[in-house]
């Protein structure tokens, strides 16, 4: 149990300085400021967003400082975060997770197989990317996106205006 | 108590202030728990910033629930509101005194439990009722150790009432009392077990197959859930209360008059700090119990209860 606090003591505050921040979003998203709670739906992905989400929930960026928390629930969220080309077995699930959250909710993309469908375009399984499946409100471009610019998104749309 | 104008003043007092006091003291455990797993800790208001949103947002009824689903929240959150009544908070003398005792606390924090149980039932979906099954569970085997403490602080001061009993430990000696420290210590276990904090539940959990308080939540939305989010911080807000009012009330005002209670109020501040980061170092070095040995857990706090209750008549009387 010493060796814990010892540690914790000796490490120290590793969250780095907030990234560049994104560019504006195009459609303005009045969601409440400094609190934004995130659904991450996989809707078939590789897995490798989902490893760099994890990298994202670590002290080194630490979103929880900027209030934004990722949540177990659709009812919960202000925002899905969907990752993966749309299968067709999850093409519906993703439509009853986006109908299940409360408004004013915001879809996100986040990878270039979310965007667009991304090396698995014109898959005899895949619906194509989320765009083809509900309306989308912002766009998270990367193959895999590294968790600096996923965070810098996110504080985009928690802190509409320039974080100080 | 003599009652009239001023009391019911100091009612409502007491209201605002375990209403503000509550959500402020999870932003500080939260905070020192950001500090202590290395990272730029969240702000302490964050979870009144998180509270404004949920009340502006759409509050969504999932179809196939009945009236119970969305009664549930208004009677969580009253029954927290009239359980703040009769606590302690700033003086033994509160206004809450004429109106009931430790054990309609009790039965205030079952009533609460019973119908967020019932709620999650009711929506029908597996982990819902996973999570209103496990929180009985937790609830049944905490329930005897809490009454045990209670009549083992009972034995000292010969009342049930709350504020007579921190009265009567405040004016008794500077040592604490065998009882009261087994008691102390069965109290603890029954604040983590009742609040869903580690090693019981993970407050901070996303795996619902882990989740006991959590599950319960997964429907709520909007003005809902922040009711029910808001009661839960009060409800641990209010076994910090009681635990303090009963083991630790040295600092409360026993006299009407706002000097003291201002005085009170800042020994009361002090005291919250403490417990709060002390919660969070306790959180960080422990980990989660898993949900078989929870049972094992409730039984040392009712061993411990058990001690503190002999103890009394083997060494004090």
């Amino acid at each position: 149990m010493h060796k814990i606090l010892l540690k914790i003591f000796r490490t120290g505050n590793l969250t780095e300085p907030l990234p560049v921040p994104a560019p504006p979003l195009e459609k303005p998203c009045s969601l409440a400021r400094g609190s934004l709670s995130i659904r991450h739906v996989d809707a078939g992905s590789c897995n490798a967003c989902e490893l760099e989400l994890h990298a994202l929930n670590q002290s080194i960026y630490s979103p929880e400082t900027l209030g934004i928390r990722f949540v177990a629930s659709p009812r919960h969220a202000d925002a899905l975060l969907v990752t993966g080309p749309v299968t067709l077995a999850m093409k519906e699930a993703l439509k009853a997770t986006a109908g299940a959250t409360p408004n004013p909710r915001a879809i996100i993309a986040m990878g270039d197989c979310a965007i667009n469908g991304g090396v698995f375009r014109g898959s005899y399984a895949v619906a194509g990317g989320v765009a083809e499946v509900i309306a989308v409100d912002g766009q998270i471009p990367g193959c895999p996106p590294a968790p600096g610019q996923i965070l810098a998104f996110l504080e985009r749309l928690a802190l509409p205006e320039p974080h100080p | 108590m003599s009652g009239g104008a001023g009391s019911v003043l100091g009612s409502f007092f007491q209201i605002v202030l375990v209403g503000v006091l509550g959500p402020l003291l999870v932003g500080w455990v939260n905070w020192v728990r950001g500090v202590l797993s290395n990272r730029k800790p969240p702000s302490v208001i964050q979870p009144f910033r998180d509270l404004f949103k949920l009340f502006r947002k759409e509050t969504i009824r999932p179809s196939g629930t009945s009236a119970l689903f969305g009664l549930a929240p208004y009677v969580v959150f009253s029954a927290m509101v009239v359980a703040s009544l009769l606590i302690p908070v700033v003086s033994t003398v509160s206004g809450g005194r004429a109106m009931g005792d430790a054990i309609v606390l009790v039965g205030l924090f079952a009533l609460a439990r019973v119908f967020m149980a019932l709620a999650a039932m009711d929506t029908g979906t597996p982990f819902g009722g996973m999570g209103g099954r496990r929180e009985m569970m937790v609830g049944f085997l905490a329930e005897p150790a809490t009454i045990l403490v209670l009549f083992t602080t009972y034995l000292l001061s010969h009342s049930t009432m709350t504020g007579v009993t921190s009265e009567v430990v405040r004016e008794g000696s500077v040592l604490p009392t065998p009882s009261l420290v087994f008691g102390a210590l069965a109290y603890f276990l029954i604040l983590l077990g009742e609040n869903s904090r580690i090693p019981i539940d993970n407050p901070a959990t996303h795996l619902e197959l882990t989740m006991i308080h959590e599950a319960m939540l997964l429907e709520y939305s909007g003005r809902n859930l922040a009711l029910m989010e808001w009661g839960s911080s009060i409800k641990l807000l209010l076994y910090l209360l009681l635990g303090i009012s009963f083991f630790l009330p040295w600092g409360m005002s026993g006299s009407p008059g706002w000097q003291g209670d201002l005085l009170a109020l800042a020994a009361l501040g002090g005291k919250l700090v403490v417990a709060g980061a002390a919660l969070a170092l306790f959180e960080t070095l422990m980990a989660k119990l898993r949900i078989f040995r929870v049972p094992e857990f409730m039984t040392l706090a009712f061993l411990l209860a058990i001690l503190g209750f002999l103890s009394h008549f083997i060494l004090e009387v």
